[in-house]
């Protein structure tokens, strides 16, 4: 009996001593005692080691799992190992900093047994589930969905029990799900592991389902392929979202290069050639506008595309404004010739950029908040298409105001309908053409600061954009802004529909052909304003 | 009357035109080949490929004008037509390549052994005899025309519409001819030819041939051209361009008269491609940019359209001002296109063949400016 009491009596004090002395030792004490004692002493090392609940000591011991920690045999310090030739990479078990390449004598390998993996298993488990942080949490849970670890199954009702967050909570209940699947419970439980897992575990499901439905529990089996038949339309049906949204997202960038153009054609009835350098001209001012915040203040850059919009309209306007008084207004009732006369200012126009800013494309920097993308169920928004398609809009709203509610909208309808009725009802005609045709220049050249933030800015930015346009004008008909609007986004999303089963390019000249053919059944386009305009 | 004076002078402008031309073909030759390297009088080699260059363009404005003086129709997309003859004839060409290709496959062109392609694409059979690559060159331009022309005209697609999706066509064709799957050779096109009709490719006297064959075309689509104007028809041509509602109430069939005539325009540019290529040695998608067509416009505008001699001048002269320029400062030559374009179209409307005659008319008679010439007026 005697030794016994004896022990007992050291033992408070060995316990105190022990404490003491693990609140002073580092985790890499811990770590590297691995190193000594035999394998059954192992067991009580590794628990050690999870007491500390410290996730560093995570890495060591999935190597350990993985028979990847080894100790270097000239003082026992425990590392973590990479096989590199007939040697060893060590690397710090803690850091993960590479320390030195050993000999495979020098180096010995820490045991372990089935018994001990499964142990270490739920440790990680735990260790990681029970993470103080969130996203290790979630991380963790997550991990565990997709390997489908059956032995992490307590870890988590463990931690399950103590869970708050709400993500985090649905992230392991799901994993749990997966892991029970994995296990060999009850068929009904097991049923609605599946239900669970297929209506909130989405695409990442699909495999673990696959693997379920081959399985040859029928009900399970079952229960999978239903689950997977929802998941797949609903995939689906996200996915066809998801082109519409590119579809829509082509469609306003269509319909920002398009719109003046269909300003100044329904007006006039005179395509403009130089349209698309007008764009150019937006996107290079913005050029310009960034390059000067760049050098003087820094801080307003986030500011930088507001303030070159005003400034666009006004460069883009003044130069429609020339161009008209200049040239197009001696070349009336010849549309054609007005048509070369403008192809030559692109010309020059396209030159002159060249020339003063060089040849090679322009870095225009996206702001801060047009950077970065947003989850919608399914679909995924960037911010930046999100803003032109926004920009779009307003842009559109904002003309048709100005043609719907202004003094100048209603001279500018006038002249479209009939020109000679408004000029003899007093309506300086020539001025109105100006105007108009500075505000379509204007317009566009807004368009070119939105097109700067996802498109090159080179002199040939307009020549990219300019048939496009006359074909969104062509389709949807002249003198008609719906017919732009709705032109634009029937040509945005058919073209992103063509694109999976075609290609980009043979998309592209599907949708040329189809103008082309549409155009032969209604000459004048999708909303032809009827009445004498149309014979004029 | 003076309709008649105007008829005459043309068929007495037409005769000098056409001797001017067999007389070029001729004697330009002779004048490479057969005098020494030193003399005043000698063409260098480089001379010849660039004027036959030249006559190309020529033919190819002089089809654009029968269809834009005389008819009306603003044609975006001739350069589609050029590049479509040029393209046969290039197929032509690669299969008389044989052989002596990078790759040596006796019957696929390298590009296609690149592509890893195992047999010729159906469309490229028959090419390698010259006849057949020959009736394509006319058939494969007018064919798109004619089913082009058949949609649009009998739709009454007019003026600028027609003008855009021509336009449309010739760019909805350059993107399919960059397509590698096309068979075409993609972006690099057609190029590395060897020899045509058996003649080496690169000799002196092949050039000097291609450059004779030039101007004959040239002066045989003169021929057409003028005979064509001169006709009934062409009356019933210009009827149309002037009043195209008041021709067809009159109980002419306006839209085949603009389908025979947009027909036999996308041929003669069929021709000038074809003519073309051998002597550039090179036929890429490029030729489809829509840019060249409006380039081709130009060209017409700036000599005089419905003059048929304007356009062949325009061609010469801006195409030469180009060479001058983009050799001595490449930077300008596009200010100077795009003032060109400008100045034409404000200051000369009838070009320079149509302000010349109007001044030699004008003169003698001190009369008011001649009605039958109305081809400047010519608005849609």
């Amino acid at each position: 009996m005697k030794p016994v009491c004896r022990l007992f009596a050291v033992l408070p004090v060995l316990l105190l001593l022990l404490s003491g002395a693990r609140a002073d030792d580092s985790l890499g004490d811990l770590i590297d005692a691995l190193a000594t004692g035999k394998l059954k002493d192992r067991a009580g090392q590794i628990e050690a080691i999870a007491e500390t609940g410290d996730p560093q000591a995570v890495p060591a011991l999935s190597a350990l799992r993985d028979g990847a920690l080894y100790f270097r045999k000239s003082d026992k310090k425990v590392f973590m190992t990479e096989k590199a030739g007939t040697g060893f990479v060590l690397f710090d078990p803690i850091s993960g900093t590479e320390v030195e390449t050993l000999a495979k004598g020098a180096v010995k390998k820490i045991k372990v047994n089935n018994k001990l993996r499964r142990q270490l298993t739920a440790v990680i488990g735990s260790m990681t589930l029970e993470s103080p942080d969130a996203d290790t949490r979630l991380a963790a849970a997550r991990t565990i969905f997709k390997n489908g670890d059956v032995s992490a199954l307590e870890a988590l009702d463990a931690a399950l029990e103590s869970e708050q967050d709400a993500e985090v909570r649905a992230a392991m209940e799901l994993a749990r799900a997966s892991a029970l699947l994995k296990s060999d419970a009850q068929t009904f439980e097991k049923v609605k592991a599946v239900e669970l897992v297929g209506t909130k575990g989405g695409r990442d499901a699909v495999p673990l389902l696959k693997e379920l439905a081959s399985s040859t529990d029928e009900s399970v089996a079952q229960a999978a392929e239903r689950q997977i038949a929802e998941i797949e339309k609903a995939q689906a049906l996200w996915n066809s979202a998801q082109t519409v949204w590119y579809g829509i997202s082509l469609g306003s960038v269509l319909l920002l290069a398009a719109i003046g153009l269909a300003v100044t054609f329904g007006v006039m009835g005179v395509i403009n050639m130089a349209h698309g350098e007008m764009v150019m001209l937006g996107a290079y001012t913005t050029f310009v506008v960034q390059e000067v915040i760049r050098g003087s203040f820094p801080g307003l850059f986030d500011y930088s595309l507001l303030m070159a919009l005003p400034l666009a309209f006004l460069v883009a306007g003044a130069c429609g404004f020339a161009m008209e008084r200049g040239i197009i207004r001696f070349l009336y009732g010849r549309p054609l010739e007005t048509l070369l006369a403008t192809w030559g200012v692109s010309l020059i126009l396209q030159q002159a950029i060249r020339t003063i800013f060089g040849p090679t494309n322009q870095e225009v920097g996206n702001p801060s908040w047009m950077s970065g993308a947003y989850e919608l169920g399914g679909l995924t928004l960037t911010a930046n298409r999100l803003w032109i398609v926004v920009f779009a809009l307003i842009v559109f709203a904002a003309l048709f105001l100005v043609l719907k509610r202004t003094g100048f909208g209603l001279q500018m309808r006038a002249v479209t309908q009939n020109r000679q009725m408004a000029s003899s009802m007093g309506i300086r005609t020539p001025w109105v053409d100006a105007l108009t045709f500075a505000l379509g220049s204007g317009i566009a050249g807004i368009a070119g600061v939105a097109l700067s933030q996802i498109a090159n800015v080179s002199p040939n930015l307009g020549q990219s954009y300019i048939i496009d346009s006359f074909m969104v004008v062509v389709f949807g008909g002249v003198g008609n802004l719906w017919g732009t609007l709705v032109g634009a986004m029937t040509l945005g999303v058919a073209n992103k529909f063509l694109e999976p089963y075609a290609g980009a390019v043979l998309a592209k000249i599907l949708i040329l052909v189809f103008i082309i053919l549409f155009i032969q059944k209604r000459p004048r386009g999708l909303f032809a304003l009827k009445g004498r305009a149309v014979e004029a | 009357m003076i309709t008649s004076f105007v008829f005459k002078a043309l068929d007495r402008r037409a005769i000098w035109v056409i001797a001017v031309l067999v007389g070029l073909a001729v004697l330009v030759p002779l004048l490479n080949l057969a005098l020494p390297a030193g003399h005043p009088l000698h063409v260098p080699n480089y001379a010849i490929s660039l004027m036959g260059k030249y006559l190309n363009y020529a033919l190819l404005a002089l089809a654009l004008d029968l269809v834009w003086g005389f008819c009306g129709i603003l044609s975006l997309g001739h350069g589609a037509f050029f590049a479509l003859g040029g393209y046969a004839m290039g197929m032509y060409l690669m299969r008389q390549i044989g052989s002596r290709g990078v790759y040596g496959d006796p019957v696929l062109p390298d590009f296609m052994v690149f592509l890893n392609w195992q047999e010729l694409p159906w469309f490229w059979y028959g090419f390698d005899t010259f006849w057949f690559a020959a009736i394509m060159i006319v058939l494969v331009p007018g064919l798109l025309a004619f089913v082009f022309g058949w949609f649009a005209f009998r739709s009454r697609v007019t003026g600028v519409y027609l003008s855009i999706i021509t336009q449309a066509m010739t760019y909805a064709l350059l993107l399919a001819f960059f397509r590698n799957e096309m068979g075409f050779g993609g972006n690099n096109g057609l190029t590395d030819f060897k020899d045509i009709l058996g003649f080496a490719i690169q000799a002196d006297t092949t050039r000097a041939a291609l450059f004779s064959a030039s101007a004959l075309a040239l002066s045989a689509a003169f021929l057409i051209c003028s005979g064509i104007v001169r006709s009934k028809f062409g009356k019933v041509l210009v009827a149309v361009r002037d009043a195209e509602s008041r021709s067809r109430f009159f109980g002419y069939r306006v839209e085949n008269v603009k389908l025979f005539v947009f027909v036999i325009s996308a041929m003669m540019a069929g021709v000038a491609g074809a003519l073309y290529v051998p002597q550039v040695g090179i036929i890429n998608p490029g030729e489809f940019a829509p840019a060249n067509s409006i380039e081709i416009v130009v060209w017409t505008a700036v000599g005089g359209r419905g003059t048929l001699v304007g356009p062949i001048v325009g061609a010469v002269l801006v195409n030469a001002g180009k060479s001058v320029f983009t050799a001595a400062f490449p930077e300008f030559w596009l200010f100077a296109l795009g003032a060109l374009f400008v100045a034409v179209t404000l200051f000369l409307p009838k070009g320079i063949v149509g302000a010349l005659s109007g001044l030699r008319k004008w003169r003698p008679r001190r009369a008011a400016p001649v009605m039958a010439d109305a081809a400047g007026e010519a608005a849609e």
